[in-house]
C-alpha cells in the first residue's frame, strides 16, 4: 500500500477506514455531486450497464452477422458505423466504428498506444492487458511476438495489420469463419467468437 | 516476460469489469463529465496517455482518477486545495463512523 502521508490512529477497533484511493473518488464525486455536474443516480445506472448489459457478446452478434448476411458485411465494410447501430448497438466510443475484415492474405490487430481507445458499444470496456504498457508497447514492435504470447501464430506469408486507436476512431476485427461451420444459424456462429478475436489477439476456432 | 504471464489475462466471461468499486465511481465520473461537456474526448485520451506514460506501473484506473483530478481542476470545475480539504474530511468521517455503518459527510 503507498504511503499516503497522513497520520494514521490505532483505534482500529472502533472506525472505519477508507484507502487513500477510495477517499480521493469520494471526495471528487461529492464535490461533482454538490455543484451540480454529475447525479449519483446516473452514475449508478452507468456503471450498471457497463457491468451487466454491454460486453463483447454485441460484437460477436455483428461478426456472425457479416458471416451468414453478404448485404451486411457489405455495408459494415462501407459505414461500419451506421450498419452496427442497425442493430442497436449504438453509443459512446461507438460513434465512428471502421470494421477490420480478417482474411488469408491479412490479419487485423487493435491496439490504442496513447492510452486506451475501445470500442465500448460492441465489446464493453477493455481487458486488462489492453490496457497495459506491456501490450501498447509491444503491439506496434513486434505484433507477431504478441500473438505468439496469447496463441497465435500466423502463417509467414500472411500480413499482419496493427491499427492504432484514436480519441474518434474504434475498430472491430472481423475474424475469418471458421471452416465446417456451413449452415450454422448466427446464434450459434455469435457463441464461436472470442473477445480476443474481435481485437486481433486471437482466431475464431470450433471447439475441439 | 510474455504478455499472457505477466498481466492477469481476463476470460471471455461476462464477470465484472472492475476489480473495485472506486474504479467503476471513477470510470462513470469521466463519463458523464464528458457527456455535460466539461471536456472533450480526445482532450480526457491525451491527459489519460500522459497519466499512464509517466507512470507506468501505477495501476490502470489510478492513472484514470489522476487524469479526472487534473481535469476538474483545469476547468476550474474546482480547485486543488477545495478537493484535498474534501479528502480529508471524508477520511475524518470514515475514522469516526463505527465499523459497519454507512459513511457520511457529516460525522467528520
Amino acid at each position: 500500500m503507498p504511503h499516503d502521508g497522513h497520520h494514521h490512529d490505532h483505534d482500529h477497533g472502533e472506525g472505519s477506514e477508507l484507502s487513500p484511493i477510495a477517499l480521493r473518488v469520494k471526495a471528487l464525486e461529492s464535490l461533482l455531486v454538490e455543484k451540480g455536474y454529475v447525479d449519483p443516480k446516473a452514475l449508478d445506472v452507468l456503471i450498471d450497464t457497463y457491468e451487466t448489459k454491454i460486453g463483447p457478446r454485441n460484437g460477436a452478434r455483428v461478426v456472425a452477422k457479416a458471416w451468414t448476411d453478404p448485404a451486411f458485411a457489405d455495408w459494415l465494410k462501407r459505414d461500419a458505423t451506421a450498419a452496427i447501430a442497425s442493430l442497436g448497438y449504438t453509443g459512446r466510443q461507438g460513434e465512428h466504428m471502421v470494421a477490420l475484415f480478417n482474411t488469408p492474405e491479412t490479419h487485423n490487430m487493435v491496439v490504442c498506444t496513447l492510452c486506451s481507445c475501445y470500442p465500448w458499444p460492441v465489446l464493453g470496456l477493455p481487458p486488462v492487458w489492453y490496457k497495459s504498457m506491456p501490450y501498447r508497447s509491444r503491439a506496434v514492435i513486434e505484433p507477431r511476438e504478441v500473438l505468439k504470447d496469447f496463441g497465435v501464430t500466423l502463417p509467414d506469408d500472411r500480413e499482419v495489420r496493427v491499427w492504432d486507436s484514436t480519441a474518434e476512431v474504434r475498430y472491430l476485427v472481423i475474424p475469418e469463419r471458421p471452416a465446417g461451420t456451413g449452415g450454422w444459424s448466427e446464434e450459434k456462429l455469435a457463441a464461436l467468437v472470442t473477445r480476443n478475436a474481435m481485437i486481433g489477439t486471437g482466431l475464431v476456432s470450433l471447439p475441439a | 516476460m510474455k504478455l499472457a504471464e505477466s498481466e492477469r489475462l481476463p476470460k471471455d466471461s461476462d464477470g465484472p469489469v472492475f476489480a473495485e468499486p472506486w474504479e467503476a465511481q471513477a470510470f462513470a465520473m469521466a463519463v458523464k463529465l464528458n457527456e455535460a461537456g466539461v471536456f472533450g474526448w480526445g482532450e480526457w485520451a491525451e491527459t489519460l496517455g500522459e497519466e499512464l506514460k509517466g507512470h507506468p506501473q501505477r495501476p490502470y484506473y489510478e492513472s484514470w482518477l489522476a487524469a479526472l483530478e487534473r481535469l476538474v481542476e483545469a476547468k476550474g470545475v474546482m480547485s486543488e486545495a477545495e478537493r484535498l480539504a474534501r479528502v480529508a474530511a471524508w477520511d475524518r468521517a470514515a475514522k469516526a463512523t463505527p465499523h459497519g455503518s454507512p459513511i457520511e459527510l457529516s460525522r467528520g
